[in-house]
């Protein structure tokens, strides 16, 4: 068990390494994802302000689109050199090296919430402190969620020529109960009068899906990663 | 026990993409201390064949035999004996060459990382260069930390995907004198080249590939490119040019000696 | 199973051919109307749906793990009839929407839910279209997480909204209306299990004929 997250440490560190250095990722996913609030925003503002209850869309509309185009850009990088290869060919488990690329993209990701959410909070005047605990879980467990399913198909999809398209159309579809946990749970908290008991219920959910999504995925790696 | 394996036995290997036959009927063995160039143009099924021997491809018909093993009865400990330079190099340009060789290592598990860092970019030749990013080196010497890369971990069977393109007259003989070196060590090479200038006087066994079938086997190093021409000009017909008594009726014969597995065989 | 194609197909076609009929002679609703008459063929298409999506995990997962070449086929053609009893269901159910509230669209939870299993099958579908060499394993992965989804995607629409009355019509329906609806069913289920059976078949004998093909020279 420990040479397993030895690798899928050493994985991720990896990852974050190359991120630091280029900060491609971050950056383009960053601003993809304010351009994803603000195109929304000019779509549903009347008369210079928004309706209630959309923040909670908003954030994670823009949290799946730009996280797609997160998922598309690690792998490419692995696909460049070829190293996707070097890593399946190294006696390492496996599974081991999936979950090393999911924490690298989560701790990604994570770092675009942290701007993306204050952004929302000031711009649909969300109230994003009432219950920070609770909205850290919905968005820890939501992308958890989102990303473990991405991480695999990203993932199978890098040998296929038409990957680009092929990943928003697979991983929208099954990642959709994630996000309506996801936008129905924060909803409930950015409410008028906040619902806790019903946002509670979301998270019980993430949790439950996030597992099964999760044992799936480490499953299933190693069977779709051979040719 | 003991995952080392002396010998290599390729079986009735066949690749299909659809209906694409990539490989077709490929018999080869090769034994500790052997260098063996898979020879043929582009499309021949060369890095095809070196991806199956590498476990990142399953054979659609046959099975690749290390040793007693096959990648079924031990994936990870046939895949920790095996080392391979791919074409496309496996090396992240945004590390440098001591934290990509750094990385390699602790997937493979191995102890004392820096010093086997060290040693190896020392062989590479880079041992001043070690902190510079991949991406500032050249072709030359991207291609020998990733050959360090593929060696780090002492493997027993290394397979080079065209080791010598883009590479200079120096590199390329310190290329050949690190695979000579490996050779006495007890290492099985397999190289799929074209550069038949290189591989002159290098390989102790060469096998012609053309359209995914071995035209002809050679265990004469030198002078190899008269009969490669003639091996892959004269490969109209189904009948394999032969130089040596290494054909695929014989080396199935060999295989089929006492010890070797013979399922798989009564298909054809 | 090969042998019991023909005769299936042929009954279940009589059977279509006389379902108009006998659904005519059914008594006419009262408040539904006409529309009513929908439902029998919507009930039975929106089951054998999830039928398909059932056999089409199930098939991948012994593709996946099983390694069986064989489960690949009934998993394709489970997921390609998937899509067409899917419209079915979908193209049916906005017809009963429309008199029942009005809308031709509610975000009602089986809807919705029977929307996004149709979205997941027409996924699955492209990907095996368009993913090249090797998209059965990749098409096996996905289905697996389809098929996963299924009862969430339930449970999560169905607490998202829940202005639909979650009431099953079908165990309490009078008998000649109940005769009607269980022979659609019938001839709608053999319909459905002689095409797969001959799409997977199909997809069987494709397989051989490559292999033949492949193994031609082989000797």
């Amino acid at each position: 068990m420990s040479a397993f997250f030895r690798v899928a440490w050493h994985v991720m560190r990896k990852d974050l390494t190359v991120e630091v250095r280029s900060k491609e990722v971050l950056l383009t996913t960053l601003f993809f994802a304010v351009s994803v609030v603000l195109v929304f925003s000019f779509a549903i503002v009347r008369e210079g302000r928004a309706p209630d209850d959309v923040a909670a869309g908003i954030l994670w509309v823009a949290i799946s689109f730009s996280g797609t185009l997160a998922m598309g850009r690690t792998f490419e990088r692995e696909r460049y050199n070829d190293t996707l290869r070097a890593l399946i060919l190294a006696p390492a488990e496996r599974p081991a090296i999936y979950t090393g690329k999911l924490l690298g993209l989560l701790l990604l990701l994570g770092l675009v919430e942290i701007v993306l959410v204050p952004l929302i909070g000031l711009l649909f005047n969300a109230p994003i402190l009432a219950y920070p605990g609770m909205l850290a879980a919905l968005l820890l467990l939501g992308t958890l969620g989102f990303a473990a399913v991405g991480t695999l198909f990203a993932a199978m999809l890098v040998r296929v020529r038409s990957r680009d398209t092929l990943l928003p159309v697979l991983l929208y579809p099954i990642t959709i109960p994630v996000m309506i946990a996801g936008v129905r749970g924060t909803a409930a908290l950015f409410q008028a009068a906040p619902d806790e008991s019903m946002a509670r219920f979301w998270i019980a959910l993430l949790i439950f899906w996030d597992a099964i999504f999760v044992t799936l995925a480490l499953w299933t790696f190693e069977p779709v990663m051979t040719e | 026990m003991n995952s080392d394996f002396e010998r290599l036995a390729v079986v009735d290997v066949a690749r299909h993409y659809g209906r694409r036959k990539a490989l077709s009927q490929i018999n080869f063995t090769c034994a500790s201390g052997e260098i063996v160039g898979l020879l043929g143009p582009n499309g021949a099924g060369k890095s095809t064949l070196l991806n199956i021997l590498a476990t990142l491809l399953a054979p659609s018909i046959g099975r690749v035999e290390y040793g007693e093993r096959t990648v079924a009865d031990g994936g990870a400990e046939v895949r920790a004996r095996i080392g391979m330079l791919g074409h496309d190099l496996f090396l992240y340009p945004e590390l440098t060459a001591r934290e990509n060789l750094s990385f390699f290592a602790q997937l493979y598990g191995l102890s004392d990382i820096p010093t086997i860092v060290r040693a190896a970019l020392e062989r590479a030749g880079l041992a001043d260069r070690g902190d510079d990013f991949v991406s500032g080196f050249s072709r030359g010497m991207r291609q020998r930390v990733a050959l360090e890369r593929a060696l780090l971990h002492e493997p027993r069977l290394i397979l080079l995907d065209e080791p010598f393109t883009g590479l200079d007259q120096a590199s390329a003989s310190a290329l050949v004198a690190r695979l000579r070196e490996r050779q006495r060590a007890g290492c099985m090479v397999v190289v799929a080249t074209h550069d038949l200038d290189v591989a002159d006087g290098l390989l102790t066994r060469a096998i012609y590939l053309k359209n995914g079938r071995i035209v002809g086997t050679d265990t004469d190093s030198r002078g190899l490119a008269d009969r490669y021409r003639r091996a892959i000009n004269n490969s109209g017909g189904d009948k394999p040019f032969l130089s040596a008594d290494l054909s695929a009726e014989a080396l199935r014969a060999k295989v089929e000696a006492p010890g070797a597995k013979v399922e798989g065989l009564s298909k054809s | 199973m090969k042998h019991l194609t023909t005769p299936f197909i042929g009954i279940s076609a009589a059977m279509l051919a006389v379902a108009p009929w006998i659904i005519n002679a059914a008594p006419y609703e009262s408040t539904m109307g006409l529309v009513q008459k929908v439902f029998y063929f919507h009930f039975p298409a929106a089951i054998l749906f999830l039928l398909a999506a059932t056999i089409c995990g199930v098939s991948s997962a012994i593709f996946l793990f099983g390694k069986r070449p064989n489960a690949d086929g009934w998993a394709i053609a489970a997921a390609e009839l998937g899509l067409v009893f899917g419209s079915l269901t979908l193209v049916t159910g906005p017809l009963w929407a429309r008199k029942a509230w009005g809308v031709w669209w509610v975000w009602d939870p089986r809807l919705t839910s029977s929307l996004l299993l149709w979205m997941i099958f027409s996924a699955y579908l492209l990907l095996r279209k368009y993913g090249g060499p090797g998209s059965d394993k990749l098409g096996a992965g996905m289905a697996l997480f389809g098929m996963a989804n299924v009862p969430f995607i339930y449970v999560s629409v169905n607490v998202w909204r829940t202005l639909h009355p979650q009431t099953s019509v079908v165990p309490t329906l009078p008998a000649d209306m109940g005769i009607p609806l269980w022979f659609c069913f019938a001839a709608m289920t053999m319909l459905f299990l002689s095409l797969l059976s001959l799409r997977a078949r199909l997809e069987h004998q494709r397989a051989r004929v490559e292999a033949l093909y492949l193994a031609e020279d082989e000797a």
